[in-house]
């Protein structure tokens, strides 16, 4: 199972290249949306698949899945959702003000 | 166990939160944000003393003991690091008082500080890797708040690379503390160097290592990772450079310094070569850039560049007077770049233009600005009696010793070049003919140039009174070269 999702993280993290190197801006954050659902995929497979009962005591099992890496994604999660917020709304800014999306023609000086 | 070490946290958050419901008054906000400072750096202070009576010291949040619960760790370095970012953030707070435009400031710019300020305390305080990369996000989240902030068209532009760079970076982060956690299975950072000890870093832990490299390089702007720093750091208005130069890619450089030492320091002739070229790259480029440009804003901006290069050389040095010459230029570099970036900011606001070609003869109507921007250059070169100067002959022994003599030869010329890159402004900018755009009339700068003041009064404390820092930092190099100090604070064996 790991190596399936290894493999699957992998692909993301592969997509998530290729668009980070397109010239739209919105294919850029999206693929740092990619990006960041590998990293996050990844650090729940790195935790290692076993199985195993969710993480409740009450369900008084023999054995539970690992609570840290859940709790690790479900902070790097929110830390991303808000960081990709706040790139949408500057992106949308940046299209407003420069009139393109086009990162080719928002290199160098603005005022050049 | 005392709870002293968690006020330099709660104060910047506490004084945030409060900032962020009076921002429609803009005097309120300058003397809270005053007061907050003052607090923080009495606090950290505090924090240096005791740490320099009582060796490390660690605190395990939640009375959870350490590696289950989250350990804030400070030892003789992360103190005087906190200390010395407090004190950049309150001069800077001083220089926007008269720095900033009104309309900034009611868009939530000393909140945005106060949170920039938690943040890297946070992280040179946190003795846990996933705590330390929230406390990126935190100082990360306030920097692109601060990069955009006023919304004109250059900082858009360079701010989305900005965020993307770092966006970037953090799901690497991520990923090498998965790597890491897979291995080893803990992410407290005393209990990760006793487990990496313990299996005797194999190959895997090594390249997790470089993973953690690429992650704080692209942070602290080494060589192949340093693309996105002289764009980005000429945006924003001159105080949010000067904070960004003085504290953001010290946070970066002081993770690298952290996880180097402690955690994978058991294969130096891999790692530590790797960092000692990559040191002498970043200087290379750093210098390259600092002569090749006739912008003063650009100058100092990839003289930040070179900077970071010579802290990391100390590192990669890996003995004792190497790691010493790091600590000690990773301080004098907090203070000076800062003060650069705000005598810089004071210089265009007089002259209206960033171009050295456009500008010169300030000395006569400016004879304060034009020497302490001397006595700056001076101290950013290493001249002796000023704090650049103990730093440069520290990191000179340690390569010496380690012997890395074709790096320090290359050193000795990077540092000339670099006085001569800052020297340039002086005599272009400060000397010659009068005959930038206000010559008419006076601008008053009076309150743009004392903040400054006070960080080159520091510089040449450190310089002069260098014996007064010489044991701490003595106490923050064998605690980098004997990680069993801190390991045994943290987990109290």
């Amino acid at each position: 199972m790991e190596i399936l999702m290894a493999i699957t993280v992998g692909v993301l993290f592969m997509v998530g290249t290729y668009l980070l190197l397109s010239k739209s801006l919105l294919k850029v954050v999206i693929s740092l949306m990619l990006l960041s659902h590998g990293a996050h995929l990844l650090l729940l497979t790195m935790a290692g698949l076993q199985t195993g009962a969710p993480p409740l005591l009450s369900l008084e099992a023999a054995s539970y899945t690992d609570p840290l890496p859940q709790a690790l994604i479900l902070t790097a999660i929110v830390i991303s959702f808000g960081v990709t917020s706040f790139l949408l709304v500057l992106a949308y800014r940046t299209y407003k003000e420069h009139k393109t999306d086009d990162l080719d023609q928002l290199r160098g000086s603005a005022d050049e | 166990m005392s709870n002293l070490i968690v006020f330099p946290l709660l104060i910047p958050f506490l004084a945030a939160i409060i900032l962020l419901f009076i921002r429609k008054s803009v005097t309120a906000e300058r003397i809270l944000s005053i007061i907050a400072g003052i607090a923080t750096i009495l606090v950290s202070g505090w924090l240096v003393i005791d740490v320099y009576n009582q060796g490390v010291i660690s605190y395990a949040v939640g009375g959870w003991d350490p590696p289950f619960g989250i350990a804030l760790v400070a030892d003789p370095l992360s103190a005087l690091l906190v200390l010395f970012a407090s004190i950049v953030v309150f001069v800077c707070v001083l220089f926007s008082i008269k720095g900033i435009d009104e309309v900034r400031v009611k868009f939530y710019f000393y909140p945005l500080v106060q949170f920039l300020l938690l943040g890297v305390i946070g992280a040179f305080l946190t003795g846990d890797i996933f705590n330390l990369f929230v406390f990126f996000e935190v100082l990360l989240m306030a920097s692109y708040g601060l990069i955009t902030l006023g919304g004109s068209r250059a900082q858009l532009q360079e701010s989305i690379k900005y965020v993307l760079i770092n966006v970037i970076s953090s799901a690497f982060f991520i990923a090498a503390v998965a790597y890491l956690y897979a291995v080893v299975g803990t992410l407290n950072i005393a209990h990760l160097s006793e487990r990496v000890a313990e299996i005797g870093q194999p190959g895997i832990v090594t390249v997790i290592a470089f993973l953690f490299l690429i992650v704080f390089g692209m942070k602290a702007a080494i060589f192949p990772l340093y693309f996105w720093l002289p764009g980005s750091y000429s945006a924003p208005p001159p105080v949010i450079t000067a904070l960004f130069a003085g504290l953001l890619t010290k946070v970066g450089i002081y993770a690298i310094m952290r996880i180097f030492t402690i955690i994978f320091h058991h294969q130096p002739q891999i790692t530590h070569m790797v960092l000692e070229i990559l040191a002498i790259l970043t200087m290379v480029v750093g210098v390259i850039g600092a002569v090749a440009y006739n912008d003063m804003q650009k100058v100092v901006v990839y003289n930040v560049v070179a900077g970071v290069g010579f802290i990391i050389f100390g590192i990669s040095s890996f003995n004792e007077a190497g790691l010493f010459g790091a600590g000690f230029y990773l301080l004098h570099d907090m203070l000076i770049k800062a003060a650069l970036f705000l005598l810089i900011g004071a210089i265009m606001i007089v002259t209206q233009t960033s171009s050295m070609k456009n500008a010169s003869g300030l000395i006569k109507q400016y004879p304060l600005l034009g020497w302490s921007f001397l006595i700056a250059a001076l101290s950013l070169a290493g001249i002796p009696p000023f704090s650049g100067f103990f730093g440069k002959l520290y990191l000179f022994q340690g390569g010496i010793e380690a012997g890395q003599y074709i790096s320090v030869i290359i050193m000795i010329f990077v540092s000339l070049l670099l006085l001569y890159s800052v020297m340039r402004i002086f005599f272009n900018v400060v000397l010659g003919e009068e005959n930038h755009a206000s010559q008419n009339e006076k601008a008053n700068i009076k309150g743009l140039l004392y903040p400054s003041m006070i960080l080159l009064f520091l510089s040449f404390v450190m310089g002069f009174g260098a014996e007064f820092f010489v044991p701490h930092l003595t106490n923050a190099a064998e605690v980098l070269l004997n990680p069993e100090i801190y390991i045994e604070a943290v987990l109290k064996e």
